[in-house]
């Protein structure tokens, strides 16, 4: 006990007069929050993740949770976090493991980039009346076209196009994959996007059968751990995706621990019960860009070029040359996953520390492109860190061809971004296997939620479009006149090519 | 029927597509001639039929391939039955880096020696238990991060300890066998050399028969040697790594 333990950091409360032990909570809290003694129920604050799912599930709004103030000596650099980390540590001497994304209070670019509105010569669009486009193709597009009239007088194309995802909007689903995520929670994003019209990523933790009704809208994803892949899965998705890297750690692999290796998950992923499923940091078979190449065409080659294929890296500084090498691969588009991207489980010290913002790389990544003439031949899709539709509208006209939600679709569902995925004991049924905590999660429901932000999201970027008098996404993209920077510095500006507010 | 193509001057897009036409026609021997350094052969292949390359294949052979058996008269380049699912691949020959890298099913036998990185990654599921046979020597990381199925080095000709570095690093499935001593120092994070008894003898019997089988090799030498045998010292070996926020 030198150390000792550390300031409580939430405190829950419930009001008995408002209390009727009912015992909800009780039943709701995994982490052991509440408990009964004799008839009474009471709290042991010092397990609460904040979760929220006593508050949400008590039917006489009597429990309170708030942040516990801290009671160190203030200081500008010593912080609780840094503190406490230091206390952990020391009494570990183990990596920190974390869940979501970035928590270091650094401010969003996003938010200190203004969107463009028309006013009288240029006048806005109103999209209920005029027609916006908000289609999105994903993958290869010819820099032109050649036609061969034929003898009765029509027109035959002569170019061969490459397989392209139709989107009906320029908002896809991220990967989470069956393992860090439950069946129930995969199957809600599944249908979720059936219904929105646009496609989420498997993750690399194969397809179970559940899921193959929706697999038209899947893009399986192959990372270096390569759990779940053989032919058939490559087949079965619409796309296939190359994790090489991602935005919440880059540079590292992933590791999903042995115990959320339950029956159906080590069925899905091929691999024995109870046993870690670990993802090196590199692929094997990767030690250059040729290889990767090598990786994209092999896959394009086994499924008989039928399939467009991604790849995803993690945005970090020199992300753009990367994105060059991986568009003269064959790679149909490169996804680029920023420093706030989220994950159920990444060392804090990655987490919080490596990578860069994603309006900056993907601005940098669209630049190069350009610069170097070959923006046409790959698409972009940006992620880590989209919270609204103002992003997605920005993120668009920064370079990206449409982006990924990922935390934004699990809150959707529920999810209180307590942060404690990587235990398996979300009491929302979204990161758990635990078959009485999934059971919570309804798919029916949570798939119509997951539609709903798609379709809401959606319509206020179309809205945002008309606003800046733009009716078509392809006129949106890469438009970055229609932004201004406030409160960036020069540098920054340069970087993505936007001028700063007034000018 | 045979059916024969020739891959001279041919790219591997119509080289596979010749390939999995005869496959769905139903044919069960194909021989590719002039092969020279074409990838992806037989990527993904699924069916019952022996392809024979004449020739030096490219990177990738028999990537995802589940059912084939593929016979090589001459090297390969690296990675020959990645991510395979099931089948054989039969090298007369060397192979490069990663051979059987994410295996998951089948069997790669290499007549010579391989280069870094062999049966990396390599993984079992139920009945599907992958092997990969090398007749001469592997070089470093050998069985790094294997998850399953089994290694066997056969090292004809070589009689000193083997000594490359990075053994089985993180290996947390599966055994790799060397014949001979190995230097322990080679060993990494994750592997530990474990006893080898006659079962685990009897184990390896078949594999050393066949590939005795493939290359007419005397399989007596090879069946009475002494084997050093690695495996994982623990199933969760980064399990001990991390704390939680």
């Amino acid at each position: 006990m030198a150390i000792g333990s550390v300031p409580l950091r939430y405190r829950i409360s419930i009001d008995r007069d408002r209390c009727m032990e009912c015992g909800r909570c009780v039943e709701n809290c995994p982490y052991g929050t509440f408990r009964w003694e004799g008839d009474r129920i009471v709290v042991d604050s010092r397990t609460c993740t904040a979760c929220h799912r006593c508050i949400a599930m008590c039917p006489r709004d009597a429990i309170t949770l708030t942040e516990h103030p801290c009671d160190y000596r203030t200081h500008p650099v010593w912080t609780r976090d840094a503190r406490e980390s230091i206390y952990n540590q020391a009494k570990t001497g183990k990596i920190i493991l974390a869940g979501m994304g970035n928590a270091s209070p650094l401010p969003p670019i996003f938010d200190r980039l203004l969107l463009d509105a028309c006013q009288v010569t240029n006048p806005s669009i109103d999209p209920l009346r005029e027609p916006m486009e908000l289609r999105t193709y994903i993958g290869k597009k010819p820099s032109r076209l050649s036609f061969k009239r034929g003898e009765g007088g029509e027109v035959e194309l002569q170019t061969e196009l490459s397989p392209n995802l139709k989107l009906d909007t320029p908002i896809m689903i991220g990967h989470m994959s069956y393992g860090a995520i439950s069946l129930n929670a995969q199957l809600a994003l599944a249908k979720g996007a059936h219904e929105a019209g646009t496609f989420l990523g498997t993750g690399e933790g194969g397809m179970h059968p559940a899921i193959f009704p929706y697999q038209d809208n899947m893009i399986v994803q192959v990372a270096s751990g390569r759990f779940g892949v053989d032919v058939d899965y490559l087949n079965r998705g619409a796309a296939i995706e190359i994790k090489i890297g991602q935005g919440a750690k880059p540079g590292i692999g992933g590791h999903l621990p042995g115990e959320k290796v339950c029956a159906d998950v080590s069925c899905t992923r091929m691999i024995p019960l109870g046993s870690d499923a670990i993802s090196p940091a590199p692929h094997h078979d990767i030690y250059s860009i040729e290889d990767l190449a090598q990786l994209v065409r092999s896959l394009k080659e086994a499924t008989e070029w039928k399939k467009p294929v991604f790849v995803k890296i993690a945005a970090v500084h020199n992300v753009a040359a990367i994105a060059a090498g991986i568009a003269r691969s064959s790679a149909d588009a490169v996804v680029v996953d920023g420093f706030r991207g989220g994950t159920g489980a990444a060392p804090k010290v990655f987490r919080d520390h490596v990578g860069i913002p994603i309006e900056a790389a993907v601005s940098a990544v669209d630049q190069k492109l350009r610069s170097q003439g070959v923006r046409n031949e790959i698409s972009v899709i940006a992620s880590g860190g989209i919270t609204n539709a103002a992003d997605v509208t920005k993120a668009i006209a920064l370079g990206a061809d449409a982006v990924y939600i990922g935390t934004a679709a699990l809150v959707a569902m529920g999810c209180r971004v307590c942060g404690n995925c990587y235990r398996g004991l979300c009491p929302w049924g979204i990161a758990t296997q635990r078959p009485d905590l999934v059971a919570r999660l309804n798919p029916e429901v949570q798939a119509e939620h997951v539609a709903n932000l798609i379709h809401a999201w959606t319509m206020e970027v179309s809205e945002l479009m008309g606003a800046a008098g733009i009716n078509a996404i392809e006129s949106l993209r890469g438009n970055r006149d229609r932004l201004r920077g406030y409160m960036l510095d020069e540098g920054l500006l340069k970087v993505l090519d936007v001028k700063p507010v007034g000018a | 029927m045979v059916v024969h193509i020739d891959a001279a001057d041919l790219h591997y897009t119509p080289l596979n597509k010749q390939i999995r036409a005869a496959v769905r026609d139903g044919e069960k021997e194909i021989v590719i001639d002039h092969v020279l350094g074409q990838r992806f052969i037989a990527d993904g292949l699924v069916g019952e039929v022996t392809i024979t390359v004449n020739g030096v294949p490219g990177g990738d052979l028999g990537m995802l391939m589940r059912g084939p058996t593929l016979v090589v008269h001459g090297n390969a380049d690296h990675a020959p039955g990645n991510t395979m699912d099931g089948g054989t691949i039969i090298v007369h020959g060397s192979a490069g880096d990663a051979v059987a890298h994410s295996m998951r099913g089948g069997k790669v036998f290499v007549r010579d020696d391989i280069g870094y990185r062999g049966g990396i990654h390599m993984k079992e599921y139920e009945e599907k238990r992958p092997c990969l046979v090398v007749g001469g020597s592997a070089r470093s990381y050998l069985g790094e991060y294997m998850a399953g199925g089994i290694v066997l080095v056969l090292r004809q000709g070589e009689t000193g300890p083997f000594v490359e570095r990075g053994i089985a690093s993180g290996i947390h499935g599966g055994e790799i066998y060397i014949r001979g001593e190995i230097d322990e120092d080679c060993l990494a994070i994750g592997a530990k050399v474990l006893p080898f008894d006659e079962e685990h003898r009897a184990q390896i019997r078949p594999l050393i028969e066949e590939f005795c089988r493939h290359f007419g090799v005397e399989a007596a030498p090879l069946l009475g040697a002494d084997y050093t045998r690695i495996g994982p010292a623990s199933a969760r070996p980064f399990a001990g790594k991390y704390t939680w926020e």
